[in-house]
Order: structure tokens, then C-alpha cells, then sequence
């Protein structure tokens, strides 16, 4: 047999039927839904006459417009995010899916809260009508956002018709410094290859720096890979994996799990498989890094300085031209210098409870600096496990708000928002022009650098905290 | 699904790289559960000011492009959410083809999915339906998806890669979901044999 890439092992298992073109008709093993890129589907489903052709294997959560204040229990303000998630409630329970509605203690964003219950397991196929559905990657499985009309697809047939992408190995060799994380790696793998370096391919991400990881800190390095461009981030399970999902609520049990445990094992890449792109990145090379601009490529050491718009090439020199006067930034500035308004902690790059320790970490003690300072857990069940650990009350002492789950600040569609100018230091995944409000500036940092720049009020090498 | 005839129309040029789906349609108008009246709010905050003024400046508010239903766009377009928000948005002010040297991989399929075509092309050729594009109203470009072609208003023609499934697709206006049900006996066998090898899925 020939050799074959994790990512071939994966396909190969569910690929139904292949076209002479190799049009491939690709089988759907998990499908996560959330209120804003479902309601078209679902109507779609309802005008034709469908059903969900594989209701248990479909897994619904508000997550986009709830709100994350403690006072959410009386409602949504806003109508049109409450009719998104109505309709959501109505279309969970007509079509008979598993559902976490607002209320429960389990919901959250559903790239933490898929894990989190066990859906997610080594060697399956993930699609969520979302692009950051790459987060599941990180447990071996294929997982990749679609748009609405593919959802109604997968609703009505379990299905994708997919073409394969290629091969892309990033390996991450040797350690990791002190206060560099997976954050850092991710961003630094993107500010290398460029937002559209991944295009055409999915990336299985390994080396020691990558092993090393925590299952958190592998889907933060996945989460980011379609920032990238590709379709897909993939790390091959491991013990750490194994460690993760044992247990879940809907991982396998008893002589399941040992069924289940034998082919996991299989799935690596074999030695001599081939690999159509290689990126070798050193490990100990990786410093803290931040953004400065409006694309997740515009990413530079924290000790670096904002760039001038000839440093670029082509296309790109408009685009940084664009940024940096959008961003309110001069060239040649340290970075160290931008002072910051706002800091942000949450999201599906980073609202896991290991996110929350590491920002918690640097906080212990000390007072924010900046105007305002929020921590928006990624689910209920972080939620509570930091406040069991006593990370609440440290986020508190040190003037943060602390607020309940959801996708919040991360693309602001419910009422976390920066206003006009307003400078974030975020550990979500994207710094687009309006992204967590309308010309709000945003820069992408991982929560050790967030809770730094709370403390002094600017973006801060989170070494010198250590 | 409507087909996809030729089309024949103003090209604006748009040659700004990494045109994210949040600026083709911002996270405001994703609050609609319905597809259609995106048109309006295509590019928002690049289109109008705070108060709903139309910005001059920006190419789709300028008389010569707005009728335009094509696109000649910088690297990477379309990259960022899966939104299909972005192509119903462009579908519904009457963009038909987009023309870029990369798109981001999500928003690629969805245009297809919207009746609308991408096209790449390399770098000299986007750039001369670029200067093409920036002569204004007079400057037509005709797309032929049968030949796989595409002509500047000099009737210089490139001709481009579309994948035969999708192409297909197109020119008949079918419905993925039709096709696909089609093929239930096939998805049964599958998930029986599945259900044998994988059963804690």
C-alpha cells in the first residue's frame, strides 16, 4: 500500500463515492450548527419537504448574538439577534437534533462546547457553517467550515461534495521559550506563508513544539489555520488526545473505546508519505508576537516596530498603507508603545480554561491600566471551572469583568463592541477593519500578552513579567 | 438554481489584496434569516458613511460602476468567515464573476452555490483586466463559461480553468442537494459498512 498522509487516512474512511474527476462525494460525520449561518438551511429543508437526514449526529448551539452579561436570562434586546436565535430553538426541536440552548450550563461557542461533550473524536469529519470549524483539527479530525448552502447539503444528506486539497506539512521543531505559546506559533506560521499560504491545502501541523501541546493549545494552533487559507489544520492524536476525550459524555465507552482506541492509533502520517508544501519553523525561534495591521499576516514580534508601507511588495503595499492608517499607527513606532484601551480574553482561538490560567498567571495581584478589560469564557462549563479554580476572582480583583459564554467581542455581532478608535489587545483570531466593532482597532495577541497589556496599559513583552 | 448564461457587463476594479468577507458584507446584516436584500449593504462600511451617505470615493458609488457585474479584484478575495452572506450579497447587487488571481477556499465554493463565477487568473492577465476595468462604463468585458473565456473591451481574451462538476453545475442552474439525493442508495451502503467499522461514530 502506499504511504499516506493523516489527511489522506482521514478522507479515504469517508470518501462515499468518487467521480471519474475525482469529484468526491465525502461522508459527514459530525455536523455542529449555530444560529447565524443555519436559519436559510433549515428553511430551505422545510419549502423542499427534507428532513435531517442524520439528526444524531447534529449538534446545535447558540453562540454568535447571545449576550455574555449575567443578566441574559431576561432576554435578547436586540430583535433581529433574538429572532436568529428563536429561530434556531424552534429549528433544533422540529428537526429532532441535539441542542444546548442559552440556558444551559453546557452551551457556549460551539468550537469549545463540540470537544467539550466528547462530539468531537480522533479521525471523523467536522463541518460547522463556520469558518473557524478548523479548531477541531486538532484531535485528528478533518474539520472545516462551509457556507449555509452546504449546510442545507449536510442537513439533507450527511454528505459534502468535496475535490481534495493538497498535502501541507508545518513542523514546529525543538521547545518552546518562556512565554511563547500556541498562540504565537499559530500567528507565527500565518506571518510566514501569508493569508492565502494555506490556499488549496490542508495542514497537518507537527514537531516537538506541537506534541508538547496541551489538547487547548492544539486547537488554538488549528483554529488559526484557516487564517491561513486552508481548508483544514490537523494534528495527529496522540496519548494527550486519548487523555482528552476519555470520559466525554458522548465519547465511546467500555469495548467501544478500546474498538475506538485501535484505529485512533492509525492515524499518523506514515514516514515516507508525500507532501506537496513543507514549512520547518524552529521553535525556539517563535517569540510573543502581536498584529499591527488588519490582516492576520501582519505579524511581528512584540519587540518589533510598525513597518512603513514600502516595505511591501505588490498588492500588499496598499493593503498596509490602509492598515496602518486605520490602525492609527506611524511607521517605525514600537510596538511596545501603543497604548490600549480594551482588552478582550475569550473567543474559539482562545477561551479554553488553560487560556483563562495563563491570563490569570500574569493578572494575580495586580489592577488593570486599561479602560475596560472583559473575559468572556468560551463555554458554561469553563465558566465554572474557573470560578472553581478561583480564576474568576482573580480576573475580578484585578478589574476585569466576568461574563458568561459566548462568542461576544471576538466579531461583535451582539453587544460587545469597540467604539469608533477604540484599541483592543485581543486574543481572538481576526484584526479585519470593523471586526469587533465599526473602525474599532483590533490587536491579536494570546492571553498572557492580553493580561500584560491590561496590567500596563500598552502592548507588553509578557517576559518581562515573568 | 438559475443557469448561467454568457455576460456581458462593466467590470469594476477592486485591486486592494486580502478583501475579507467581513467587508464584503459586515457582521451587522448577518442578523437576517432570510438570502435575499443583502445587495444594498454590499461592502457597508467601505460604501457609506456613518450617517448612510454614499462615499464618492469608493468604486461601486462612482456612475460608471454601478451597474457593474463584474468584479476584478486584488489577491485573495473573499478570505476570512464562511458568511454566504458575502456572495448572496454580491449576487443581489448583480455581480456574476469575480476575477482575482486567489480566493479564499469557503467563499469559492459558495459563489457557485450562488450562481456566480470565480475566476483566477495569473497575475499579468488580472492586471491587465484591472487597467481594463479602470477605463469605466464603456469598458465591457465578455465572460463565456462554455469556451471558458473572458475579453476586455479591446477584445483581448484569456481563457480560463473552471472544474468540470462545477461548471456543469452552473450552466444548468442545478441543484447540488437534487444531485446528491440522487445518490441515497450510496450513502445507505456507506453508512452501513460505517456503522460495522466505526461504530462508536
Amino acid at each position: 500500500m502506499s504511504p499516506k498522509t493523516l489527511y489522506d487516512k482521514i478522507w479515504d474512511a469517508h470518501v462515499v463515492q468518487e467521480d471519474a474527476d475525482g469529484t468526491c462525494l465525502l461522508y459527514i460525520d459530525r455536523h455542529l450548527v449555530h444560529e447565524v449561518t443555519s436559519p436559510q438551511a433549515f428553511e430551505g429543508l422545510r419549502m423542499a419537504g427534507r428532513k435531517v437526514r442524520a439528526p444524531e449526529k447534529t449538534i446545535a448551539v447558540p453562540d454568535h448574538n447571545v449576550p455574555t452579561t449575567l443578566d441574559r436570562a431576561k432576554g435578547i434586546e436586540n430583535e433581529e439577534s433574538r429572532i436568529q436565535v428563536e429561530a434556531l430553538d424552534k429549528n433544533a426541536k422540529d428537526f429532532g437534533v441535539h441542542y444546548y440552548p442559552v440556558s444551559d450550563v453546557r452551551q457556549g461557542i460551539v468550537h469549545i462546547v463540540g470537544p467539550e461533550q466528547g462530539w468531537t473524536l480522533p479521525g471523523m469529519t467536522v463541518v460547522c457553517g463556520d469558518s473557524h470549524t478548523a479548531t477541531h483539527g486538532a484531535f485528528g479530525a478533518l474539520a472545516h467550515g462551509i457556507g449555509t448552502s452546504e449546510v442545507e447539503h449536510v442537513l439533507a444528506t450527511q454528505t459534502l461534495i468535496q475535490k481534495k486539497s493538497k498535502n501541507m506539512k508545518v513542523e514546529i521543531t525543538g521547545k518552546l521559550r518562556p512565554g511563547v505559546t500556541a498562540k504565537d506559533i499559530t500567528l507565527s506560521v500565518i506571518g510566514a506563508t501569508g493569508t492565502a499560504g494555506g490556499t488549496g491545502y490542508v495542514i497537518e501541523y507537527c514537531g516537538e513544539a506541537i506534541r508538547d501541546l496541551s489538547m487547548e493549545g492544539r486547537m488554538t494552533v488549528c483554529n488559526m489555520a484557516i487564517e491561513g487559507g486552508a481548508r483544514a489544520g490537523l494534528i495527529a492524536p496522540d496519548e494527550t488526545t486519548f487523555e482528552y476525550v476519555k470520559g466525554r459524555p458522548h465519547a465511546p465507552k467500555g469495548a467501544q473505546w478500546e474498538a475506538a482506541l485501535n484505529w485512533w492509533k492509525t492515524l499518523y502520517s506514515d514516514d515516507d508519505a508525500h507532501w506537496d508544501k513543507v514549512i520547518t519553523i524552529k521553535g525556539e525561534d517563535i517569540a510573543p508576537v502581536v498584529t499591527w495591521g488588519t490582516s492576520p499576516e501582519d505579524v511581528l514580534p512584540i519587540t518589533g516596530t510598525v513597518p512603513a508601507p514600502e516595505d511591501f511588495k505588490g498588492g500588499k503595499v496598499e493593503a498596509a498603507r490602509r492598515s496602518i492608517e486605520y490602525m492609527g499607527l506611524t511607521p517605525g513606532q514600537k510596538l511596545s508603545d501603543i497604548e490600549i484601551d480594551t482588552v478582550f480574553i475569550g473567543s474559539c482561538t482562545n477561551g479554553r480554561i488553560e487560556d483563562l490560567r495563563a491570563a490569570a498567571e500574569i493578572l494575580k495581584g495586580k489592577k488593570i491600566a486599561v479602560k475596560r478589560a472583559m473575559v468572556v469564557p468560551g463555554s458554561g462549563l469553563v465558566r465554572a471551572q474557573a470560578e472553581e479554580e478561583g480564576l474568576a476572582q482573580i480576573f475580578q480583583d484585578a478589574g476585569f469583568e466576568w461574563r458568561l459564554a459566548g462568542c461576544s467581542m471576538c466579531l461583535a455581532m451582539n453587544p460587545d463592541q469597540l467604539a469608533e478608535g477604540e484599541r483592543c489587545a485581543s486574543t481572538s483570531n481576526r484584526n479585519f477593519e470593523g471586526r469587533q466593532g465599526y473602525k474599532g482597532r483590533t490587536h491579536l495577541v494570546s492571553p498572557a500578552m492580553a493580561a500584560a497589556a491590561a496590567v500596563t496599559g500598552k502592548l507588553t513583552d509578557v517576559r518581562e513579567m515573568m | 438554481m438559475e443557469k448561467f448564461e454568457k455576460v456581458s457587463g462593466i467590470a469594476a476594479p477592486m485591486p486592494l489584496v486580502n478583501i475579507d468577507t467581513d467587508m464584503i458584507i459586515p457582521k451587522v446584516f448577518l442578523k437576517t434569516i432570510k438570502r435575499s436584500g443583502l445587495g444594498v449593504n454590499l461592502f457597508d462600511e467601505m460604501r457609506y458613511d456613518r450617517q448612510g451617505n454614499e462615499i464618492p470615493d469608493f468604486v461601486l458609488n462612482q456612475p460608471a460602476y454601478r451597474e457593474a457585474s463584474i468584479l476584478i479584484a486584488g489577491d485573495n478575495f473573499g478570505c476570512g468567515s464562511s458568511r454566504e452572506h458575502a456572495p448572496w450579497a454580491l449576487a443581489d447587487f448583480g455581480i456574476k464573476v469575480i476575477v482575482s488571481t486567489s480566493f479564499a477556499d469557503i467563499f469559492f465554493n459558495n459563489c457557485f452555490k450562488n450562481g456566480m463565477l470565480p475566476i483566477v487568473l495569473p497575475q499579468e492577465q488580472v492586471d491587465i483586466l484591472m487597467k481594463d476595468a479602470e477605463k469605466g462604463a464603456n469598458a465591457r468585458m465578455e465572460v463565456d463559461l462554455e469556451a471558458q473565456t473572458i475579453s476586455t473591451s479591446d477584445g483581448e481574451t484569456f481563457t480560463f480553468d473552471v472544474d468540470p462538476f462545477k461548471k456543469h453545475c452552473l450552466l444548468e442552474g442545478l441543484d447540488d442537494i437534487g444531485l446528491t439525493l440522487a445518490k441515497a442508495s450510496a450513502i445507505d451502503t456507506y453508512e452501513e459498512s460505517a456503522a460495522q467499522a466505526r461504530p462508536w461514530v
